[in-house]
């Protein structure tokens, strides 16, 4: 195997980021951020993956070939920590740099490194795409980067969601960041990573110094590190330099919109990445045309952190009320424009959270009834149209029972279902465990069928959460850990934390080739070989590396392996940690590859075998055992053939990828015998055919006798 | 006022994880921008991988109605309540959830719903029938929806070996929702250049499918029993002078099981018990107890031992079956694995009645017995020894009557027999209740352990009661045994009632 396994290609659409000036460019967000970067002259790029950003290093990572003829260095970095680290690299040298991953998560990881960078401050432009995934989709609990931004004094930009407006946030946070010395967050929000667009492209530009030639010529600025006394002296900089210095650029350059409207009493501030939301919501209520023309003036803040209390003043003073749309708590954003407001005497009423909840997405309903009620005290003679949801209501009550929930599970043949249908067997032979569970595909186990695992506290944190259950007992603690977080920090603080406090308890280490839950990226245990990496480094050799005695490797579909070291791992007492790497590829990715491989196997006329798993309907129970022990989206139900049964039969549907587990699963759970494994036998040889014909000539021939008795039977 | 030029087309998609709604997307993006549309389209990556279900937005405008003053739309970024032109749901239940959200609105919304059903976890992992009944949904999606249009997108694709976007694409150019003929959307395929051919085929499907009316789903109606052979014609004409015409159906149903599982002699004394049945039940119930009492005694009469399993694995309509099932051609070797684990019990069940018993009462035999059965076994069918292990086992069903189940099973349904009818005397409903019971004790292994213990359970419990709560505590508690496998939920009304007796 060898290739990066990313689950989307982009090594077609990249060849988008050649295109010269004056060139319409067409493609999704995080395409359009990269050839933003690449006209900026980025020097250096690094990054972790993770929703929504994760494609937006996959994009870079299949772009190489580009950035190396530019002599843009990209890297994909150990965590956030290492990548926000990377950027110091801007704090000497004119060098341009940007470094992305998901927030606050990733943010949280990267923080040590981002306070730092940002109190000696920047001489190169420093961009920090987030993700912000909050909101619908998001896979992680629900804050604002905002307050990262004001606690360690970096820029925040939150651009209006269309490509142009987004490309040109990037180029200008380059800009900002130089002119004030201080890192810039560019907020992507998770709609806009994947929106599809259109704009005129410029020339790519190879960074002005090299690399190579700053490294080679290094300078030094003892002012620039952070320890006394220069530290006191970067906390007053940033108020008395940098900040000024901002807002300056901020203004001279427009980063935030005015767009006027006919009504001079009401005014409403935005968040620049809610400002299509809001205008669509003004549009239905008859407020605004589709093309963004509004009878109310709307003040957009493409940069929503630090304030222009200049820009703020003059569009609200003049006017009774101000409506301010600012999405999650705490309302930093509300509280600060009051401030300013108060501080200048300016009475202006500011409407935020009240009319607006304080918690929760800003979805349409909510920026609908947000406005409305704004507006019946602020306009009274405006009359909202009827709500829409008002002729659906009597629709979505009737549906009361018929919209069954569908909780996300595994994938098709996921080599991580073996691994909870072993620990759910331990369980019922033994009584719960204690489960520590960590972030990654199987985290999903907590979800049925499953029911598995009590806490999260983080990425690669999952051994870390079981750490305070050090004590003796029969049942100790049990820590899952995906290999990303393994590598991202769960090594140290997980494996070596245990070793060191000489915890007995036991870690699954879930090793799927690759990073397989953020789309397929590489890491130091990956399977195959990459070009421009060093992999193939096993989990269980770093485990052993840190003190484990007891550590091993298991496929994850062999469930009767993997329930016996289970066992002798939990039955272990004063040996230390106990690793057992649960390794078996990423099943998603690998039909990717091989699915066309099988095809073209076929059609080339070798001999190749399918395998696929099938339930015998007039033996099956209708108790669905099996489901509870598998959750496999191919293994589902169907109504029962049998008038006589009611319940419906298991029934594995034509995507079952024959991965083996139905059946370890019935043999160790001693399920139904209705499981059958068919092998497929595609262009059989000659042999083959001569031992088909003649089984099936004699088997043929009991099975007519048999009918025949039956016949006489009826 | 803001003037009221043209509004954008908004369209929604909920789509399940592998639907391809990315491809769907692209497709839609690809034909508005050769036809002289401005589109966005927006998604969440990712989210639908993982068998859940996400949200695609696209939103179109024709370059014609740009103003003079460049200005560009301002598109949304999520599909807007009451504001989507075209709905397309992947699937019948989200299509409910489609309703839901409040994408689909009369007078505007046209509703594109596959009619299939991917069964979500909850439904799939229940003891008994977990399947949400959605027939009444294609009535109210007509009426929610301007133009709703409804078939089994699924099966069109795999009947054409296409995939479900392509016959959604098909069924889009049909409804007319968006303003480009179908042959724009076919060069939009052609242009993709991915598997063309197929893709072609699936969206001529989907635009065929879309002329059809909506069908609604019906409710299932038991199918009619049909004898084959003399001695079924024979069962036949016994049910029809015997039994009450209600009970008909279902009877023979079961006398021709219990033939096929036995012999004639076997469903002649499954009618002589549903016959005395009849006798204590009445028309003013319909026959309803009678008619259950014919379906759970065929299946009771017909449980699953090694031999019933050996002789269904055995047939050839089953190898038919399995071929059919994964597309095999004529004379393509397909070997069948099975995935058998017997247990001492599963052997035992099989041996002579004393033998049996001796094996599971005798500690050291059973122990001995245990190490041969500690594991699974994969036996190929369709090798000629596989075959003939399980051909000759099958063989073994003239000896069943002398087996250990037998007599166990026999047991079991004449007390089941017994209290039904003894209830019937004073109490109809809870005759009916204990009848329906039954059900739970099915299958082999944990399952019919498990399904054994909570029925003697629950007519345990109800015993205790005072007459008037039998029935609907013997019903609480079948609901309750199918609630969970560790059993706590079925523990606690158990719990409840008793302390209520």
């Amino acid at each position: 195997m060898v290739g990066s396994m990313a689950e989307r290609s982009f090594r077609k659409e990249v060849e988008k980021l050649r295109i010269g000036a004056g060139e319409e460019f067409a493609g999704e967000g995080i395409l359009a951020i990269t050839k933003a970067l690449l006209q900026s002259g980025v020097a250096y790029v690094g990054g972790y993956q993770g929703s929504p950003i994760s494609h937006l290093m996959d994009v870079l990572s299949d772009a190489q070939d580009i950035l190396g003829e530019l002599g843009v260095h990209f890297e994909a970095s150990a965590n956030e920590a290492a990548a926000a680290a990377m950027a110091a690299a801007s704090v000497n040298y004119p060098l341009r740099g940007a470094i992305t991953f998901k927030s606050t998560v990733g943010t949280n990881v990267a923080s040590d490194a981002l306070a730092n960078l940002s109190s000696g401050g920047v001489m190169g432009g420093v961009v920090v795409i987030v993700g912000e995934d909050y909101g619908e989709g998001s896979s992680i609990m629900q804050e604002r980067t905002h307050a990262f931004a004001m606690k360690s004094q970096m820029w925040l930009l939150d651009p209006r969601p269309n490509v142009p407006s987004i490309v040109a946030a990037v180029e200008h946070s380059f800009g900002l960041s130089e002119a004030s010395n201080t890192p810039v967050f560019l907020q992507m929000r998770i709609r806009s990573c994947h929106v599809h667009g259109r704009f005129i492209a410029k020339d790519n530009q190879p960074p002005p110094l090299a690399l190579r030639e700053a490294m080679e010529n290094p300078r030094r600025d003892v002012d620039r590190i952070v320890l006394a006394p220069a530290s006191f002296q970067h906390e007053q900089e940033k108020v008395i330099d940098r900040w000024p210095a901002a807002v300056e650029y901020i203004k001279a350059n427009g980063l935030n919109e005015l767009f006027e409207g006919s009504n001079e009493h009401v005014g409403i501030i935005v968040q620049g990445g809610l400002y299509n939301s809001l205008l669509r919501t003004l549009e239905r209520l008859g407020l605004a045309d589709t093309f963004g023309n509004s009878d109310i003036p709307i003040y957009v803040m493409n940069v929503t952190y630090p304030l222009v209390d200049d820009e703020i003043l003059s569009f609200c003073g003049s006017k009774r009320a101000v409506l301010l749309v600012e999405e999650g708590q705490p309302n930093y954003i509300e509280q600060s424009i009051n401030s300013v407001l108060r501080n200048r005497d300016c009475d202006t009423r500011l409407v935020g959270k009240g009319t607006f909840p304080m918690a929760g997405e800003y979805t349409s309903q909510v920026l609908r009834a947000g406005v409305v009620g704004f507006l019946r005290h602020s306009l009274p003679r405006y009359q909202p149209p009827e709500d829409p949801m008002q002729t659906v209501t009597g629709f979505i009550s009737e549906l009361k029972g018929f919209v069954p929930p569908r909780p996300p599970g595994l994938c098709t043949g996921c080599p991580e279902r073996p691994v909870f249908a072993s620990l759910k067997m331990l369980q019922q032979e033994m009584g719960d465990f204690h489960v520590s569970a960590d972030i990654g595909c199987h985290l999903f186990s907590i979800l049925p069928p499953f029911n598995i695992g009590n806490t999260t506290m983080g990425y690669g944190l999952g051994t870390a959460g079981a750490s305070a259950f050090n004590t003796d007992s029969d049942k100790p603690p049990i820590s899952i850990m995906g290999d990303g977080g393994f590598w991202h920090n769960g090594l140290t603080s997980g494996i070596g934390n245990a070793v060191f406090n000489k915890n007995d308890g036991l870690t699954i280490v879930v090793d799927n080739n690759y990073a397989a839950a953020t789309g397929g990226q590489d890491l130091l245990s990956t399977k195959g070989m990459t070009e421009n990496r060093s992999t193939q480094h096993p989990i269980e050799k770093a485990a052993r590396g840190v003190g484990v005695e007891w550590a091993r490797t298991v496929r994850t579909y062999d469930i009767g392996e993997m329930r016996k070291a289970l066992k002798e791992a939990i039955s272990k007492k004063g040996t230390g940690p106990k690793v057992l790497v649960a390794q078996s590829e990423c099943m998603l990715n690998k039909q990717r590859r091989e699915k066309p491989l099988f095809a073209k196997a076929v059609g080339d006329g070798k001999r190749v075998i399918a395998e696929r798993f099938g339930v015998d309907e007039d033996t099956c129970t209708g108790d669905h055992a099996c489901i509870r022990l598998s959750g496999c989206p191919s293994l589902t139900v169907k109504p029962n053939p049998d008038p006589l049964k009611r319940q419906p039969v298991s029934y594995v549907d034509n995507s079952c990828v024959g991965c083996g587990n139905c059946g370890e699963v019935a043999h160790e759970a001693v399920l139904c015998p209705s499981f059958y494994k068919a092998e497929i036998v595609f262009n059989p040889g000659s042999l083959d055919r001569f031992l088909w014909k003649l089984r099936s000539g004699l088997i043929g021939w009991l099975q007519n006798r048999a009918e025949r008795r039956r016949m006489r039977l009826a | 006022m803001a003037d009221s030029r043209e509004r954008p087309i908004s369209i929604a998609m909920l789509a399940l994880g592998g639907q391809g709604g990315g491809v769907l997307t692209g497709w839609m993006v690809g034909t508005a921008e050769a036809n002289g549309y401005i589109a966005q389209s927006t998604y969440v990556a990712g989210v639908a991988q993982r068998t859940g279900a996400t949200v695609y937005c696209v939103e179109l405008f024709p370059k014609s109605s740009l103003g003079s003053s460049g200005q560009l739309p301002v598109f949304t970024p999520y599909p807007i309540p009451g504001d989507v032109d075209l709905v397309i749901a992947g699937e019948m239940a989200e299509t409910a959830r489609a309703i839901e959200k409040g994408f689909v609105t009369p007078n505007i919304s046209t509703l594109i719903a596959s009619s299939h059903r991917v069964y979500s976890m909850p439904e799939k992992e229940a003891l008994g029938d977990g399947i949400v009944d959605l027939s009444p949904l294609t009535e109210i999606a007509a009426k929610a929806s301007k133009n709703f249009i409804c078939f089994d997108m699924q099966a069109a694709a795999d009947a054409t070996g296409s995939i479900i976007s392509s016959v959604i694409l098909g069924a889009i150019a049909a409804s007319g929702a968006l303003p480009f003929a179908r042959e724009a959307f076919e060069e939009t395929i052609r242009q993709t250049g991915k598997a063309v051919e197929a893709n072609l085929r699936g969206f001529a499907a989907g635009f065929e499918g879309a002329a059809m009316p909506a069908a609604p789903v019906e409710a299932a109606v038991m199918e009619t029993a049909e004898a084959a052979g003399p001695n079924g014609q024979a069962l036949t004409k016994r049910i029809q002078q015997t039994l009450p015409p209600p009970a008909q159906n279902m009877a023979l149903h079961g006398a021709l099981r219990t033939l096929e599982y036995q012999d004639l002699r076997y469903a002649n004394q499954y009618l002589d018990k549903i016959e005395t049945m009849a006798g204590v039940d009445s028309a003013a119930g319909n026959y309803a107890l009678t008619t259950e009492v014919a379906r759970q005694l065929a299946l009771q009469m017909c449980y699953e031992d090694t031999i019933r399993v050996a002789d269904l694995k055995t047939r050839g309509a089953r190898f038919d079956r399995i071929r059919e099932h994964v597309a095999a051609a004529p004379d393509q070797p397909v070997h069948v694995i099975e995935y058998f684990h017997p247990r001492v019990e599963e052997i035992a069940d099989t041996l002579p009645a004393a033998l049996g018993e001796w094996l599971l009462k005798s500690h050291r035999a059973r122990g001995f017995a245990a190490r041969f059965f500690s594991k699974g076994r994969n036996i190929t069918t369709t090798n000629l020894s596989g075959f003939l292990i399980l051909h000759l086992l099958a063989k073994l069903r003239r000896l069943r009557r002398g087996t250990y189940r037998y007599g166990v099973q026999q047991q079991l349904i004449d007390d089941w027999l017994d209290r039904v009818t003894q209830a019937a005397q004073s109490d109809y409903d809870y005759a009916l209740s204990i009848a329906h019971c039954i059900e739970i004790v099915k299958g082999y292994g944990e399952t019919y352990e498990r399904g054994l213990n909570r029925y003697r359970a629950t007519l345990d419990s109800a015993c205790r009661l005072p007459d008037e709560r039998r029935g609907d505590a013997v019903r609480q508690l079948h609901r309750a045994a199918l609630a969970d496998e560790q059993g706590r939920v079925f523990a606690d009304a158990l719990a409840s009632l008793d302390a209520a007796a």
